[in-house]
């Protein structure tokens, strides 16, 4: 390495950081309350836009003077839209209000910014320890978790590189610009880190292996094209700190040495596109990227590339074509995209994750990062955790944890006292586990193990009320319509998988059924082209596995267990609990299938009857008549009376 | 040169031949569909050629292997029968058996290979689906017949190698993945009526001329 960078870059460093610092100082210093506020995508759906217009309006109403900083996201879904209100003068800690509507805001700048009053029905903790207020870090959905990624995300203003900076952000880049390359691959490949994109390739071999290729043209490519449904945690990585993706792919650059790469981001991530690009402008203005960064003989220039909704393209090959302007299709590995990649030549892909991850292994290093986690899988895995849970939204935690802890300590359980049923993890690719594995450690050889795969993290966990068959017939028809048509095993095998499914589903299951799927998947799993291809029949081999039952019972006795299959069910009136003259039903009905009975109470016309249930929504709970049955023959048939006739 | 064993048959060959052409060439036929000689990067879409190779663990197939070495291979191993097989009778359960009508009869792929795999034309297993549209006439010289195709790609290969950029492409997903003209209204008129490449490249007559009088 030169040894003249060693000066150039932390002396150049270090004048950002002074700066950046100062600003953060400037801002903490100034005697006025301040508002963060969550602002990356799922807190403006939540309404955030709404509650910071509403808190700017109410700071003029009121004439208080507070600085309203917005912030990522940390990941509390629940408690969306999310605000901090740091108010020293009160007296108070800072103090974290989840689900603030703009009603809240203009309440909490009245009662509380005003008049002093924190609302402690509102509130949900204080950020720091304190005698008033329960500390967020007693809760378990705070101090189970362990954040090494996403440590910044929800602290710091996306949109301002200073910020980042001033939270020693870029520091780890002016170290290693000071060490040789050799020396990053190996730390990283000492740390174990592996591919956060769902399949677990050790990071640092992959390094390794383009590093070590002849060819000079390097490239390397951000793969943010995170599609499976219930998974967002690229997006909020990149929306809350997206500094932290640009060093760790700065640093992976550096280390393979590439001068170009490339961050493909979906289309349909406005917001992320947006603020990688912003990310990307502010750090070439401060030489943090471009030529000579941080005044090293390193160059690297970062572009965006918007994928255009094919869930294929988050295949590595497919990636490349369209990239390369062709259609979305995968191809043949070997050669590996390391070897022959964009524009044929040598390209590393890593996840959004993965390079968020690198910034932290490298800063404590990589004995440090050992210790998180297990002997094979170390760090900390980031799971999207939707579903029938109390609190979902994005979890860190050390890799090891069982699934029970994540599901019912961290993340409250399975709401409305209903039993859990099953954890689709994994994505459309990933399987579906049952509560007997609930003790599985989460690490991506233990969840490979049980017919799931870690994926890229999307887990969506199901109650009492979900029928697997349905789930699988869900996830399918998604790989089918997402499948690129180019293999055989995949084009027209998923098809076949969906389609028997369907048939499943709507009770027309036959014997032979589960046989078929199960070799058609295995079929499918051997022969096909892509990773998507391969995994697709995941869903349906772990749900075949773990809940044969459901499918016996769908096929055999034409009953859906959970009741959720609508050709499987029925609906009808108890007319002993039935109350004389209530109309709620009758008036609820969209397709006038329920009737008056000759004494007035009600019935309900199978034929007409769509199933969408909404008599049995409207029916008051003293009286709870209208009941669901599967298989639909236990609906006793009541004769509806004719119409009587009008009279002129 | 090399020598490989494939069934028990010493092969020569020349480093970085590819093994399915090295097969073909010495009459040892494995079911193929998408392969086309000379392409530098095989598709490897039909999933029909596949062979076991001693060493790996999983059926590969034969057009993307470059022998660079010495390897025994196998071309009937049960494992690489029961995945031609099946994907055979996956492309066969999508395809418009009206063989009588067809112009490809007695000529074509699918029915060759079924021949030598012993799989009849008709599945017993899986249902049988067609897509909507029989025929595409909207090309001024071809007609397009979806539920014939068995989507090789080899009509694109050859028309790209013919005329440098292809005047065909794939369109749609999954399972309505279709072939599809690039006609642009106004654009100077297509010189299909005499190239012809894509018609003769057809494993299964899902390209023909249109007739005319």
């Amino acid at each position: 390495m030169n040894p003249a960078n060693k000066v150039h870059t932390n002396s150049q460093y270090n004048a950002l950081r002074q700066k950046a610092e100062k600003k953060r100082q400037a801002f903490l210093n100034e005697p006025v309350p301040k508002i963060h506020i969550g602002m990356a995508t799922c807190g403006i759906a939540a309404g955030a836009l709404d509650t910071k217009a509403a808190f700017e309006d109410a700071l003029a109403r009121h004439s208080v003077n507070a600085r309203i900083h917005t912030v990522g996201c940390i990941g509390h879904c629940y408690a969306e839209p999310y605000v901090i209100i740091d108010h020293p003068d009160s007296g108070f800690p800072p103090i974290f209000y989840h689900e603030v509507t703009p009603g809240k805001a203009g309440m909490l700048t009245n009662l509380f910014l005003k008049e002093g009053d924190p609302r402690f029905e509102h509130v949900l903790g204080a950020t720091v320890q304190n005698e008033m207020i329960p500390w967020i870090m007693d809760f378990p959905r705070f101090n189970l978790e362990k954040r090494v990624v996403m440590e910044k995300c929800g602290r710091i203003d996306p949109e301002d590189i200073d910020e980042y900076i001033a939270e020693d952000g870029y520091s780890t880049l002016a170290d290693i610009l000071q060490r040789s390359p050799e020396e990053i691959i190996k730390e990283i490949k000492d740390s174990g880190l592996r591919g956060r994109g769902g399949a677990g390739f050790s990071t640092g071999r992959k390094w390794e292996l383009c590093a070590n290729t002849s060819q000079n043209d390097k490239l390397l490519i951000c793969n943010a094209d995170e599609g499976d449904p219930g998974a967002y945690m690229d997006r909020t990585i990149l929306e809350s700190n997206p500094h932290q993706v640009l060093e760790g792919m700065i640093i992976c650059a550096y280390a393979v040495g590439a001068d170009k790469a490339i961050v493909y981001v979906r289309a349909e991530y406005p917001l992320a596109v947006k603020i990688i690009t912003q990310a990307i402008q502010q750090a070439k203005e401060l030489g943090l990227l471009g030529h000579h960064i941080l005044g090293s003989s390193f160059d690297l220039d970062i572009d965006v590339f918007q994928g255009s909704g094919a869930f294929v393209c988050g295949e590595e090959t497919a990636l490349i074509r369209s990239i390369e302007g062709f259609r979305g299709m995968a191809r043949h590995r070997p050669p590996y995209p390391v070897e022959r990649g964009l524009w044929g030549k040598p390209t590393v892909i890593n996840n959004v994750k993965t390079l968020a991850t690198v910034v932290p292994v490298l800063s404590n290093g990589s004995a440090w990062y050992r210790e998180i986690g297990t002997e094979n899988s170390p760090g900390t895995a980031i799971f999207s955790v939707v579903g029938n849970v109390v609190h979902p939204g994005l979890v860190e935690i050390p890799m090891g944890v069982t699934l029970r802890t994540l599901i019912f300590d961290i993340c409250g359980g399975i709401p409305g006292k209903k039993k859990f049923k099953a954890v689709q993890i994994g994505g459309p690719s990933g399987g579906c586990l049952p509560e007997e594995l609930l003790d599985t450690p989460i690490d991506f050889d233990s969840l490979t193990e049980t017919g799931a795969m870690m994926g890229s993290g999307g887990m969506v966990v199901m109650d009492e009320d979900t029928c697997t068959v349905d789930i699988s017939r869900y996830f399918l028809d998604f790989t089918q319509k997402e499948s690129c048509g180019k293999c055989t095993f995949c084009r027209i095998g998923t098809f076949h998988l969906l389609s028997i499914l369907e048939r499943i589903t709507k009770g027309e299951g036959r014997d032979g059924d589960i046989e078929q799927l199960k070799q058609l998947s295995e079929d499918i799993k051997n022969g096909s082209l892509c990773g998507l291809g391969k995994t697709a029949p995941n869903p349906v081999l772990t749900s075949l596995r773990y809940f044969i039952d459901d499918y016996e019972a769908h096929i055999k006795e034409k009953r859906c267990p959970a009741m959720m299959c609508r050709p499987l069910i029925a609906y009808y009136i108890d007319l002993d609990k039935c109350a004389r003259g209530c109309d709620a039903c009758v008036g609820c009905c969209p397709v006038e299938a329920v009737f008056n009975t000759s004494n007035r109470k009600k019935g309900i016309d199978q034929i007409l009857c769509v199933k969408c249930g909404e008599c049995l929504v409207a029916c008051p709970p003293e009286y709870d008549a209208v009941i669901k049955v599967s298989p639909p023959e236990l609906a006793p048939i009541l004769e509806r009376p004719p119409e009587p006739v009008k009279k002129a | 040169m090399i020598t490989i064993r494939v069934d028990n048959k010493k092969l020569t060959v020349k480093e970085g031949t590819n093994l399915l052409k090295a097969c073909l060439d010495n009459d040892i036929y494995i079911p193929n569909l998408c392969y086309v000689e000379k392409m530098s990067h095989p598709p490897a879409s039909c999933r029909l050629c596949f062979v076991e190779i001693e060493g790996e663990k999983h059926p590969i197939p034969a057009c993307t292997v470059k022998v660079t070495r010495e390897i025994v291979v196998k071309t009937d191993s049960p494992g690489v029968r029961q995945l031609q097989k099946v994907a055979l009778q996956l492309l066969l359960s999508v395809h418009h058996l009206d063989c009588r009508n067809c112009e490809a009869n007695r000529k074509c792929a699918l029915q060759k290979i079924a021949k030598f795999l012993n799989v009849g034309l008709k599945s017993k297993h899986l249902d049988h689906f067609l897509k909507e549209m029989e025929i595409d006439q909207r090309h001024p010289f071809l007609n397009y017949y979806p539920n014939r195709c068995v989507l090789c790609g080899r009509c694109i290969h050859v028309c790209r190698d013919r005329n440098k950029q292809a005047q065909l492409t794939f369109a749609n997903r999954g399972f309505d993945t279709v072939i599809s003209f690039f006609i642009k209204p106004g654009a100077p008129p297509l010189q299909c009526d005499a190239c012809r490449a894509c018609i003769e490249a057809c494993p299964v007559a899902a390209i023909l001329p249109k007739i005319s009088n």
